[in-house]
Protein backbone atom coordinates (compact mmCIF):
# COMPACT_ATOMS: atom_id res chain seq x y z
CA UNK A 1 0.00 0.00 0.00
CA UNK A 2 1.31 3.39 -0.72
CA UNK A 3 2.90 4.57 2.16
CA UNK A 4 0.50 7.68 3.97
CA UNK A 5 3.70 9.64 5.27
CA UNK A 6 4.83 13.00 4.27
CA UNK A 7 8.97 12.95 3.94
CA UNK A 8 9.20 15.57 6.47
CA UNK A 9 7.78 16.11 10.03
CA UNK A 10 8.29 19.34 12.67
CA UNK A 11 7.56 16.88 15.47
CA UNK A 12 7.70 13.33 14.99
CA UNK A 13 6.15 11.49 18.50
CA UNK A 14 7.53 7.70 19.35
CA UNK A 15 4.43 6.50 21.43
CA UNK A 16 0.65 7.07 21.10
CA UNK A 17 -0.31 6.64 24.81
CA UNK A 18 -0.82 9.21 27.29
CA UNK A 19 2.18 11.29 27.19
CA UNK A 20 2.32 10.82 22.97
CA UNK A 21 -0.59 12.43 22.55
CA UNK A 22 -0.70 15.14 25.18
CA UNK A 23 3.03 15.80 23.55
CA UNK A 24 1.40 16.07 20.18
CA UNK A 25 -1.23 18.08 21.35
CA UNK A 26 1.32 20.27 23.15
CA UNK A 27 3.43 20.55 19.72
CA UNK A 28 0.11 21.96 17.80
CA UNK A 29 0.04 24.21 20.51
CA UNK A 30 2.84 25.31 19.99
CA UNK A 31 2.46 26.00 16.23
CA UNK A 32 4.52 23.31 14.59
CA UNK A 33 2.93 22.38 11.19
CA UNK A 34 3.17 18.45 10.51
CA UNK A 35 2.94 16.19 13.31
CA UNK A 36 3.40 12.43 13.34
CA UNK A 37 2.69 9.64 16.12
CA UNK A 38 3.60 6.75 15.61
CA UNK A 39 2.66 3.41 17.92
CA UNK A 40 2.57 -0.18 18.14
CA UNK A 41 -0.72 -1.32 18.43
CA UNK A 42 -3.98 -0.97 16.70
CA UNK A 43 -5.28 2.29 17.88
CA UNK A 44 -3.65 4.68 20.21
CA UNK A 45 -4.04 5.49 23.81
CA UNK A 46 -1.51 3.09 25.18
CA UNK A 47 -2.62 1.10 29.03
CA UNK A 48 -4.83 3.65 30.01
CA UNK A 49 -7.52 1.29 27.55
CA UNK A 50 -6.92 -1.45 30.15
CA UNK A 51 -7.15 0.53 32.53
CA UNK A 52 -11.08 0.60 33.20
CA UNK A 53 -11.31 1.53 36.45
CA UNK A 54 -11.81 5.42 37.39
CA UNK A 55 -9.23 7.77 39.08
CA UNK A 56 -7.71 9.39 36.03
CA UNK A 57 -7.87 13.10 35.56
CA UNK A 58 -8.91 14.65 38.61
CA UNK A 59 -5.98 17.19 38.08
CA UNK A 60 -6.45 17.75 34.15
CA UNK A 61 -10.07 17.46 33.49
CA UNK A 62 -10.88 18.39 37.08
CA UNK A 63 -13.36 14.94 36.90
CA UNK A 64 -12.53 11.35 37.30
CA UNK A 65 -12.93 9.13 34.79
CA UNK A 66 -11.72 5.36 33.51
CA UNK A 67 -8.46 5.35 31.50
CA UNK A 68 -10.29 4.49 28.40
CA UNK A 69 -12.46 7.82 28.46
CA UNK A 70 -9.25 9.56 29.46
CA UNK A 71 -7.64 8.30 26.47
CA UNK A 72 -10.38 8.87 24.03
CA UNK A 73 -10.87 12.45 25.01
CA UNK A 74 -7.37 13.40 24.13
CA UNK A 75 -7.15 10.67 20.81
CA UNK A 76 -10.21 12.88 19.67
CA UNK A 77 -8.46 16.19 20.33
CA UNK A 78 -5.35 15.33 18.57
CA UNK A 79 -7.55 13.67 15.36
CA UNK A 80 -9.51 16.84 15.62
CA UNK A 81 -6.56 18.87 15.38
CA UNK A 82 -5.10 16.78 12.44
CA UNK A 83 -2.55 15.24 14.05
CA UNK A 84 -1.88 11.73 11.87
CA UNK A 85 -1.61 9.09 14.03
CA UNK A 86 -0.04 5.74 12.64
CA UNK A 87 -0.82 2.69 14.34
CA UNK A 88 0.23 -0.74 13.80
CA UNK A 89 3.83 0.78 13.14
CA UNK A 90 7.10 -0.03 14.99
CA UNK A 91 10.01 2.66 15.32
CA UNK A 92 13.15 0.50 14.43
CA UNK A 93 15.70 2.70 14.52
CA UNK A 94 15.97 6.91 14.87
CA UNK A 95 19.56 8.15 13.66
CA UNK A 96 21.34 11.27 15.00
CA UNK A 97 20.02 13.51 12.20
CA UNK A 98 16.38 12.48 13.16
CA UNK A 99 15.62 10.13 10.24
CA UNK A 100 13.40 7.46 11.37
CA UNK A 101 12.89 4.25 9.97
CA UNK A 102 9.89 2.56 10.54
CA UNK A 103 8.35 -1.06 10.25
CA UNK A 104 4.62 -0.60 9.35
CA UNK A 105 1.98 -3.57 9.70
CA UNK A 106 -0.35 -2.17 6.58
CA UNK A 107 2.29 0.00 4.61
CA UNK A 108 5.73 -1.75 5.02
CA UNK A 109 9.12 -0.29 5.33
CA UNK A 110 9.22 3.59 6.07
CA UNK A 111 11.19 6.36 6.17
CA UNK A 112 10.84 10.11 7.47
CA UNK A 113 12.75 12.88 8.68
CA UNK A 114 12.02 14.61 11.75
CA UNK A 115 13.00 18.39 12.36
CA UNK A 116 12.69 17.44 16.65
CA UNK A 117 11.54 14.13 18.20
CA UNK A 118 9.65 13.46 20.87
CA UNK A 119 9.85 9.81 23.23
CA UNK A 120 7.30 8.90 24.40
CA UNK A 121 7.40 4.84 24.66
CA UNK A 122 6.48 4.46 27.94
CA UNK A 123 7.55 1.44 30.68
CA UNK A 124 6.85 -1.69 30.45
CA UNK A 125 6.88 -4.51 33.98
CA UNK A 126 9.36 -6.38 35.03
CA UNK A 127 9.66 -9.48 35.00
CA UNK A 128 10.31 -12.87 36.91
CA UNK A 129 13.62 -13.28 35.70
CA UNK A 130 14.26 -9.47 37.38
CA UNK A 131 13.84 -10.84 40.40
CA UNK A 132 14.83 -14.86 40.03
CA UNK A 133 12.22 -15.60 42.07
CA UNK A 134 13.71 -19.81 42.28
CA UNK A 135 10.99 -22.67 41.58
CA UNK A 136 10.00 -24.34 38.36
CA UNK A 137 9.00 -22.24 35.32
CA UNK A 138 5.16 -23.47 35.08
CA UNK A 139 2.07 -21.66 33.44
CA UNK A 140 0.33 -19.38 35.46
CA UNK A 141 3.14 -17.06 36.32
CA UNK A 142 2.78 -13.52 34.63
CA UNK A 143 2.86 -9.73 35.19
CA UNK A 144 -0.06 -7.58 36.39
CA UNK A 145 -0.17 -5.38 33.54
CA UNK A 146 -0.78 -8.79 31.19
CA UNK A 147 -3.78 -10.08 33.06
CA UNK A 148 -5.09 -6.78 32.98
CA UNK A 149 -5.33 -7.00 29.40
CA UNK A 150 -6.72 -10.24 29.46
CA UNK A 151 -9.48 -10.08 31.36
CA UNK A 152 -10.51 -6.33 30.32
CA UNK A 153 -9.95 -6.44 26.38
CA UNK A 154 -9.93 -9.80 25.48
CA UNK A 155 -12.52 -11.61 28.25
CA UNK A 156 -10.03 -14.38 29.49
CA UNK A 157 -9.71 -14.97 33.41
CA UNK A 158 -5.70 -15.53 33.92
CA UNK A 159 -6.68 -18.26 37.03
CA UNK A 160 -8.87 -19.06 39.34
CA UNK A 161 -7.10 -18.61 42.60
CA UNK A 162 -4.31 -15.87 42.54
CA UNK A 163 -1.77 -14.77 44.64
CA UNK A 164 0.00 -11.46 43.82
CA UNK A 165 3.52 -10.68 44.27
CA UNK A 166 4.13 -6.74 45.14
CA UNK A 167 1.78 -4.47 46.30
CA UNK A 168 2.04 -1.49 43.42
CA UNK A 169 -1.23 0.07 42.33
CA UNK A 170 -1.52 -2.78 39.37
CA UNK A 171 -1.32 -5.17 41.45
CA UNK A 172 -3.75 -3.88 43.96
CA UNK A 173 -6.17 -2.48 40.72
CA UNK A 174 -5.70 -6.11 39.98
CA UNK A 175 -6.68 -8.02 42.98
CA UNK A 176 -10.12 -6.18 43.41
CA UNK A 177 -10.88 -6.44 39.80
CA UNK A 178 -9.99 -10.44 39.81
CA UNK A 179 -12.10 -10.11 42.92
CA UNK A 180 -15.09 -8.94 40.97
CA UNK A 181 -14.27 -11.55 38.11
CA UNK A 182 -15.45 -14.14 40.74
CA UNK A 183 -11.52 -15.20 41.28
CA UNK A 184 -10.53 -15.88 44.37
CA UNK A 185 -7.24 -13.67 45.46
CA UNK A 186 -5.64 -15.51 48.17
CA UNK A 187 -3.34 -12.67 48.88
CA UNK A 188 -1.01 -9.97 47.93
CA UNK A 189 2.59 -9.90 49.37
CA UNK A 190 4.80 -7.46 49.44
CA UNK A 191 9.11 -7.53 49.96
CA UNK A 192 9.01 -3.85 51.64
CA UNK A 193 8.11 -2.92 55.45
CA UNK A 194 5.58 -0.93 53.21
CA UNK A 195 3.04 -1.06 50.30
CA UNK A 196 4.46 0.82 47.18
CA UNK A 197 0.90 1.50 46.05
CA UNK A 198 -1.22 4.29 46.78
CA UNK A 199 -2.98 3.93 50.01
CA UNK A 200 -6.38 4.39 48.95
CA UNK A 201 -6.25 1.61 46.58
CA UNK A 202 -4.76 -0.62 49.37
CA UNK A 203 -8.36 0.58 51.13
CA UNK A 204 -10.37 0.08 47.78
CA UNK A 205 -9.09 -3.02 46.28
CA UNK A 206 -7.59 -4.66 49.59
CA UNK A 207 -9.60 -3.72 52.53
CA UNK A 208 -13.03 -3.23 50.61
CA UNK A 209 -12.58 -7.29 49.62
CA UNK A 210 -10.35 -8.56 53.27
CA UNK A 211 -7.78 -9.47 50.72
CA UNK A 212 -4.32 -9.90 53.38
CA UNK A 213 -1.61 -7.57 52.35
CA UNK A 214 2.03 -9.48 54.20
CA UNK A 215 4.52 -6.80 54.16
CA UNK A 216 7.98 -7.90 54.15
CA UNK A 217 7.24 -11.02 52.03
CA UNK A 218 8.10 -12.97 49.37
CA UNK A 219 7.64 -16.02 47.24
CA UNK A 220 10.62 -18.26 48.09
CA UNK A 221 9.52 -21.26 45.48
CA UNK A 222 7.45 -21.14 42.57
CA UNK A 223 5.75 -25.16 42.94
CA UNK A 224 4.14 -27.39 40.03
CA UNK A 225 5.71 -28.31 36.59
CA UNK A 226 2.61 -27.49 33.85
CA UNK A 227 0.39 -25.64 36.31
CA UNK A 228 1.24 -23.49 39.41
CA UNK A 229 0.32 -25.55 42.27
CA UNK A 230 1.57 -23.84 45.21
CA UNK A 231 4.16 -21.12 46.77
CA UNK A 232 6.49 -21.27 49.57
CA UNK A 233 6.18 -17.81 50.79
CA UNK A 234 8.70 -16.48 53.40
CA UNK A 235 9.70 -13.35 55.42
CA UNK A 236 11.96 -11.27 54.64
CA UNK A 237 15.06 -10.29 56.79
CA UNK A 238 16.36 -6.30 56.65
CA UNK A 239 18.39 -7.46 53.83
CA UNK A 240 15.32 -8.70 52.08
CA UNK A 241 16.50 -12.30 52.00
CA UNK A 242 14.14 -14.88 52.98
CA UNK A 243 13.95 -16.49 56.65
CA UNK A 244 13.58 -20.43 55.09
CA UNK A 245 13.08 -21.96 58.72
CA UNK A 246 9.70 -19.54 58.58
CA UNK A 247 8.51 -19.91 55.41
CA UNK A 248 4.70 -21.43 54.70
CA UNK A 249 2.94 -22.98 51.30
CA UNK A 250 0.19 -20.87 49.76
CA UNK A 251 -2.16 -22.87 47.20
CA UNK A 252 -2.94 -21.50 44.06
CA UNK A 253 -2.89 -21.85 40.48
CA UNK A 254 -1.45 -18.24 39.38
CA UNK A 255 1.49 -15.99 40.51
CA UNK A 256 0.57 -11.67 39.16
CA UNK A 257 3.62 -10.35 39.59
CA UNK A 258 3.52 -6.30 40.14
CA UNK A 259 7.00 -5.67 41.03
CA UNK A 260 7.84 -2.52 39.43
CA UNK A 261 8.19 -0.90 35.73
CA UNK A 262 11.27 -0.07 33.59
CA UNK A 263 11.05 2.67 31.27
CA UNK A 264 11.47 1.11 27.38
CA UNK A 265 14.39 3.29 26.56
CA UNK A 266 16.00 0.96 23.66
CA UNK A 267 15.95 3.66 21.26
CA UNK A 268 17.20 6.13 23.50
CA UNK A 269 20.23 3.84 24.53
CA UNK A 270 21.17 3.03 20.43
CA UNK A 271 20.95 7.40 20.27
CA UNK A 272 23.56 7.01 22.92
CA UNK A 273 21.55 9.63 24.97
CA UNK A 274 22.70 10.19 28.27
CA UNK A 275 20.93 7.93 31.20
CA UNK A 276 20.26 8.62 35.06
CA UNK A 277 20.43 5.19 35.92
CA UNK A 278 18.09 6.19 39.13
CA UNK A 279 14.71 6.87 37.13
CA UNK A 280 15.96 4.51 34.02
CA UNK A 281 15.24 7.21 31.68
CA UNK A 282 17.18 9.57 29.44
CA UNK A 283 18.96 12.52 31.24
CA UNK A 284 17.22 15.71 30.33
CA UNK A 285 17.05 19.55 30.30
CA UNK A 286 14.29 22.00 32.26
CA UNK A 287 13.24 21.56 28.52
CA UNK A 288 13.09 17.90 28.60
CA UNK A 289 15.41 17.76 25.70
CA UNK A 290 17.49 14.79 26.24
CA UNK A 291 21.43 15.11 25.59
CA UNK A 292 20.83 14.93 21.31
CA UNK A 293 19.78 18.39 20.73
CA UNK A 294 16.30 18.08 19.39
CA UNK A 295 15.24 14.66 20.73
CA UNK A 296 12.86 15.06 24.03
CA UNK A 297 11.37 13.02 26.39
CA UNK A 298 8.14 12.78 28.66
CA UNK A 299 6.32 10.26 30.51
CA UNK A 300 6.90 7.06 31.72
CA UNK A 301 10.12 6.69 29.13
CA UNK A 302 11.85 9.51 31.26
CA UNK A 303 10.48 8.32 34.83
CA UNK A 304 7.57 6.01 36.30
CA UNK A 305 4.68 8.63 36.95
CA UNK A 306 1.87 7.57 39.44
CA UNK A 307 -0.31 10.10 37.83
CA UNK A 308 -1.34 10.03 34.04
CA UNK A 309 -2.59 13.64 34.59
CA UNK A 310 1.26 14.66 35.58
CA UNK A 311 2.19 12.80 32.55
CA UNK A 312 0.08 14.90 30.37
CA UNK A 313 1.39 17.87 31.86
CA UNK A 314 4.91 17.21 31.02
CA UNK A 315 3.95 15.67 27.79
CA UNK A 316 2.15 19.08 26.65
CA UNK A 317 5.30 20.61 27.88
CA UNK A 318 7.78 18.58 25.76
CA UNK A 319 5.47 18.91 22.96
CA UNK A 320 5.28 22.77 23.18
CA UNK A 321 9.70 22.52 23.18
CA UNK A 322 10.09 20.50 20.85
CA UNK A 323 8.19 22.74 18.39
CA UNK A 324 9.99 25.65 19.56
CA UNK A 325 13.33 23.47 18.43
CA UNK A 326 11.44 22.49 14.67
CA UNK A 327 10.88 26.14 14.09
CA UNK A 328 14.14 27.15 15.32
CA UNK A 329 13.27 29.28 18.24
CA UNK A 330 15.70 27.74 20.87
CA UNK A 331 15.62 28.93 24.38
CA UNK A 332 18.87 29.68 26.53
CA UNK A 333 20.23 26.65 27.66
CA UNK A 334 20.38 25.37 31.33
CA UNK A 335 22.97 26.82 33.42
CA UNK A 336 22.67 24.90 36.78
CA UNK A 337 22.84 21.19 37.63
CA UNK A 338 20.55 19.93 39.59
CA UNK A 339 21.77 17.28 41.75
CA UNK A 340 20.04 14.84 44.27
CA UNK A 341 21.15 14.70 48.15
CA UNK A 342 20.39 13.28 51.09
CA UNK A 343 16.92 10.96 51.13
CA UNK A 344 16.01 11.40 47.26
CA UNK A 345 15.87 8.61 45.10
CA UNK A 346 15.27 10.16 41.67
CA UNK A 347 14.94 13.62 40.15
CA UNK A 348 13.84 14.87 36.84
CA UNK A 349 14.92 17.34 35.06
CA UNK A 350 17.97 17.31 35.59
CA UNK A 351 19.58 21.03 35.16
CA UNK A 352 17.69 24.43 35.12
CA UNK A 353 17.37 27.78 33.80
CA UNK A 354 17.26 30.74 35.84
CA UNK A 355 14.76 32.43 32.98
CA UNK A 356 11.66 30.16 32.93
CA UNK A 357 9.67 28.69 35.31
CA UNK A 358 10.71 25.31 36.63
CA UNK A 359 8.90 22.08 37.21
CA UNK A 360 10.36 19.70 39.23
CA UNK A 361 9.50 15.79 40.44
CA UNK A 362 11.11 13.77 42.55
CA UNK A 363 10.77 10.56 44.91
CA UNK A 364 12.16 10.04 48.29
CA UNK A 365 13.97 7.03 49.17
CA UNK A 366 11.87 5.81 52.12
CA UNK A 367 9.03 6.57 53.90
CA UNK A 368 9.65 9.92 55.91
CA UNK A 369 7.56 12.12 58.14
CA UNK A 370 7.73 15.69 59.26
CA UNK A 371 10.56 16.46 56.98
CA UNK A 372 11.85 19.41 54.69
CA UNK A 373 12.69 19.54 51.54
CA UNK A 374 15.67 21.76 50.51
CA UNK A 375 17.09 23.07 46.75
CA UNK A 376 20.11 24.40 48.01
CA UNK A 377 19.50 27.61 50.08
CA UNK A 378 16.66 29.03 46.77
CA UNK A 379 13.72 27.47 48.05
CA UNK A 380 12.02 25.14 51.07
CA UNK A 381 9.10 22.96 52.10
CA UNK A 382 7.80 21.23 54.84
CA UNK A 383 5.53 17.90 54.56
CA UNK A 384 3.93 16.32 56.83
CA UNK A 385 4.45 12.79 55.10
CA UNK A 386 6.56 11.53 52.35
CA UNK A 387 6.57 8.09 50.79
CA UNK A 388 8.29 6.20 48.14
CA UNK A 389 5.45 5.55 45.96
CA UNK A 390 3.67 8.64 45.53
CA UNK A 391 5.93 11.20 43.66
CA UNK A 392 6.35 14.45 44.43
CA UNK A 393 5.67 17.64 42.39
CA UNK A 394 7.29 21.75 42.57
CA UNK A 395 6.12 24.14 40.38
CA UNK A 396 8.92 27.05 41.24
CA UNK A 397 8.46 30.62 39.91
CA UNK A 398 11.44 31.99 37.24
CA UNK A 399 12.36 34.43 40.37
CA UNK A 400 13.90 31.52 43.17
CA UNK A 401 16.97 31.27 40.58
CA UNK A 402 17.41 35.39 40.52
CA UNK A 403 21.04 36.34 41.68
CA UNK A 404 21.88 32.70 41.61
CA UNK A 405 25.39 32.70 40.78
CA UNK A 406 26.79 28.92 41.15
CA UNK A 407 26.75 26.00 39.40
CA UNK A 408 24.92 23.05 41.46
CA UNK A 409 22.12 23.05 43.02
CA UNK A 410 21.39 20.52 45.37
CA UNK A 411 18.26 18.99 45.91
CA UNK A 412 17.31 17.40 49.57
CA UNK A 413 14.78 16.19 52.26
CA UNK A 414 15.83 16.37 55.91
CA UNK A 415 13.93 15.21 58.96
CA UNK A 416 12.85 18.76 60.80
CA UNK A 417 14.30 20.42 63.74
CA UNK A 418 12.01 20.91 66.06
CA UNK A 419 13.22 24.13 67.84
CA UNK B 1 -18.07 8.92 74.60
CA UNK B 2 -16.18 10.12 71.82
CA UNK B 3 -15.33 7.78 69.43
CA UNK B 4 -12.75 7.58 66.91
CA UNK B 5 -12.72 6.62 63.37
CA UNK B 6 -9.71 6.43 60.92
CA UNK B 7 -10.48 6.34 57.48
CA UNK B 8 -8.35 7.10 54.35
CA UNK B 9 -10.34 9.53 51.82
CA UNK B 10 -10.58 7.68 48.88
CA UNK B 11 -12.05 11.33 47.42
CA UNK B 12 -8.59 11.73 44.85
CA UNK B 13 -5.30 9.94 44.47
CA UNK B 14 -4.07 11.98 47.48
CA UNK B 15 -5.71 9.84 49.99
CA UNK B 16 -5.53 11.95 52.93
CA UNK B 17 -6.17 10.04 56.30
CA UNK B 18 -8.78 10.99 58.21
CA UNK B 19 -9.41 10.73 61.76
CA UNK B 20 -13.42 11.49 62.58
CA UNK B 21 -14.62 11.98 66.03
CA UNK B 22 -18.06 10.13 66.60
CA UNK B 23 -20.67 10.85 69.82
CA UNK B 24 -23.69 9.16 69.51
CA UNK B 25 -23.20 7.82 66.31
CA UNK B 26 -23.05 11.10 64.67
CA UNK B 27 -19.80 12.97 63.19
CA UNK B 28 -18.88 16.11 65.66
CA UNK B 29 -15.53 16.20 63.71
CA UNK B 30 -13.68 15.78 60.58
CA UNK B 31 -9.60 16.07 60.43
CA UNK B 32 -6.82 15.00 58.14
CA UNK B 33 -8.46 15.81 55.13
CA UNK B 34 -6.52 18.54 52.62
CA UNK B 35 -9.51 19.60 50.45
CA UNK B 36 -13.23 19.58 51.15
CA UNK B 37 -13.99 16.39 49.46
CA UNK B 38 -11.95 14.89 52.81
CA UNK B 39 -15.17 16.16 54.82
CA UNK B 40 -17.82 14.57 52.32
CA UNK B 41 -16.50 11.69 51.83
CA UNK B 42 -15.82 11.35 55.53
CA UNK B 43 -19.53 11.92 56.38
CA UNK B 44 -20.92 9.44 53.14
CA UNK B 45 -18.50 6.70 54.34
CA UNK B 46 -19.79 6.65 58.05
CA UNK B 47 -23.34 6.39 57.38
CA UNK B 48 -23.74 5.30 53.18
CA UNK B 49 -20.69 3.59 51.91
CA UNK B 50 -20.79 3.98 48.11
CA UNK B 51 -18.63 2.86 45.38
CA UNK B 52 -17.84 3.38 41.98
CA UNK B 53 -18.03 0.31 40.08
CA UNK B 54 -16.12 -0.03 36.61
CA UNK B 55 -16.04 -3.63 34.85
CA UNK B 56 -16.95 -5.08 31.46
CA UNK B 57 -19.93 -6.68 29.18
CA UNK B 58 -19.53 -9.29 26.17
CA UNK B 59 -19.07 -7.29 22.84
CA UNK B 60 -18.88 -10.67 20.42
CA UNK B 61 -18.60 -8.49 17.10
CA UNK B 62 -16.80 -5.79 18.81
CA UNK B 63 -13.20 -4.58 18.04
CA UNK B 64 -12.43 -6.11 21.43
CA UNK B 65 -14.62 -8.95 22.93
CA UNK B 66 -15.28 -6.85 26.04
CA UNK B 67 -16.47 -3.16 26.47
CA UNK B 68 -15.41 -1.49 29.35
CA UNK B 69 -18.21 0.42 31.48
CA UNK B 70 -18.96 2.13 34.63
CA UNK B 71 -21.66 3.69 36.63
CA UNK B 72 -22.35 7.38 36.52
CA UNK B 73 -22.66 7.52 40.47
CA UNK B 74 -21.18 5.39 43.14
CA UNK B 75 -23.73 2.25 44.13
CA UNK B 76 -23.84 0.67 47.96
CA UNK B 77 -20.78 -1.19 48.92
CA UNK B 78 -22.68 -4.11 49.59
CA UNK B 79 -24.70 -4.08 45.70
CA UNK B 80 -21.30 -3.91 44.07
CA UNK B 81 -21.04 -7.95 44.11
CA UNK B 82 -24.80 -7.63 42.87
CA UNK B 83 -24.21 -4.84 39.88
CA UNK B 84 -20.98 -6.52 38.81
CA UNK B 85 -22.82 -9.86 38.35
CA UNK B 86 -26.05 -8.75 36.26
CA UNK B 87 -23.36 -6.71 34.08
CA UNK B 88 -21.76 -10.11 33.44
CA UNK B 89 -24.89 -11.33 31.97
CA UNK B 90 -24.98 -8.48 29.31
CA UNK B 91 -24.40 -8.35 26.02
CA UNK B 92 -24.04 -5.71 23.85
CA UNK B 93 -23.88 -5.09 20.05
CA UNK B 94 -20.41 -2.68 18.02
CA UNK B 95 -20.41 -0.25 17.33
CA UNK B 96 -20.75 1.45 20.40
CA UNK B 97 -20.05 5.45 21.56
CA UNK B 98 -18.53 6.19 24.84
CA UNK B 99 -20.83 7.45 27.00
CA UNK B 100 -23.70 5.10 25.42
CA UNK B 101 -26.17 4.06 27.96
CA UNK B 102 -25.74 0.29 28.82
CA UNK B 103 -28.14 -0.49 31.47
CA UNK B 104 -30.30 1.56 33.74
CA UNK B 105 -31.02 1.32 37.13
CA UNK B 106 -28.47 -1.74 37.73
CA UNK B 107 -29.45 -4.20 40.43
CA UNK B 108 -32.17 -1.69 41.73
CA UNK B 109 -29.51 0.81 42.61
CA UNK B 110 -31.55 3.78 40.34
CA UNK B 111 -27.40 3.84 39.20
CA UNK B 112 -27.41 4.01 35.48
CA UNK B 113 -24.00 2.02 33.39
CA UNK B 114 -22.65 4.01 30.66
CA UNK B 115 -19.63 2.85 28.13
CA UNK B 116 -16.20 4.21 28.80
CA UNK B 117 -15.32 3.97 25.46
CA UNK B 118 -16.18 4.03 21.35
CA UNK B 119 -15.84 0.11 20.10
CA UNK B 120 -16.13 0.02 16.75
CA UNK B 121 -17.24 -3.08 14.63
CA UNK B 122 -13.98 -5.90 14.21
CA UNK B 123 -13.33 -5.08 10.75
CA UNK B 124 -13.84 -8.15 8.15
CA UNK B 125 -10.91 -9.83 7.07
CA UNK B 126 -10.22 -10.13 3.43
Amino acid sequence: MKSPLQKTYDVVVVGGGPAGLAAALGARDAGAEDILIIDRETEAGGILNQCIHSGFGLHHFKEELTGPEYAERFIQSVLSRQVTILTNSYVMNIAPDLHIEVISGDYGHLEVQAKSVVLAMGCRERTRGAIRTPGFRPAGVMTAGLAQKMVNMKGLLPGRRIAILGSGDIGLIMARRLMLEGCEVVGVYELMPFSNGLTRNVVQCLDDFAIPLRLSTTVAFIHGRDRVQRLTMAPVDDQHMPILNQSWQVACDTLLLSIGLIPENELSTRLRLKMDPSTGGPQVTSTLETSLPGVFACGNVLHVHDLVDFVTEEALRAGRFAAEVAQGRRRPGDNISLQTGENIASCVPHSLSPDREQVIYLRVKRPLKDCVLTIGDRYEKVFRILIPSEMIRLTLGAEILDRYFGEHLKIEVRPREVA
Amino acid sequence: MVEKINLTCLGCPMGCPLQLSIVDGEIREVTGYECKRGVAYAKQEHTDPRRMVSTTVSCPAGLWPRLPVKTVDPVPKNRVPAVVQILHTLEVKAPIQMGQIILENVAGTGVTVIATRSLPEMPEND
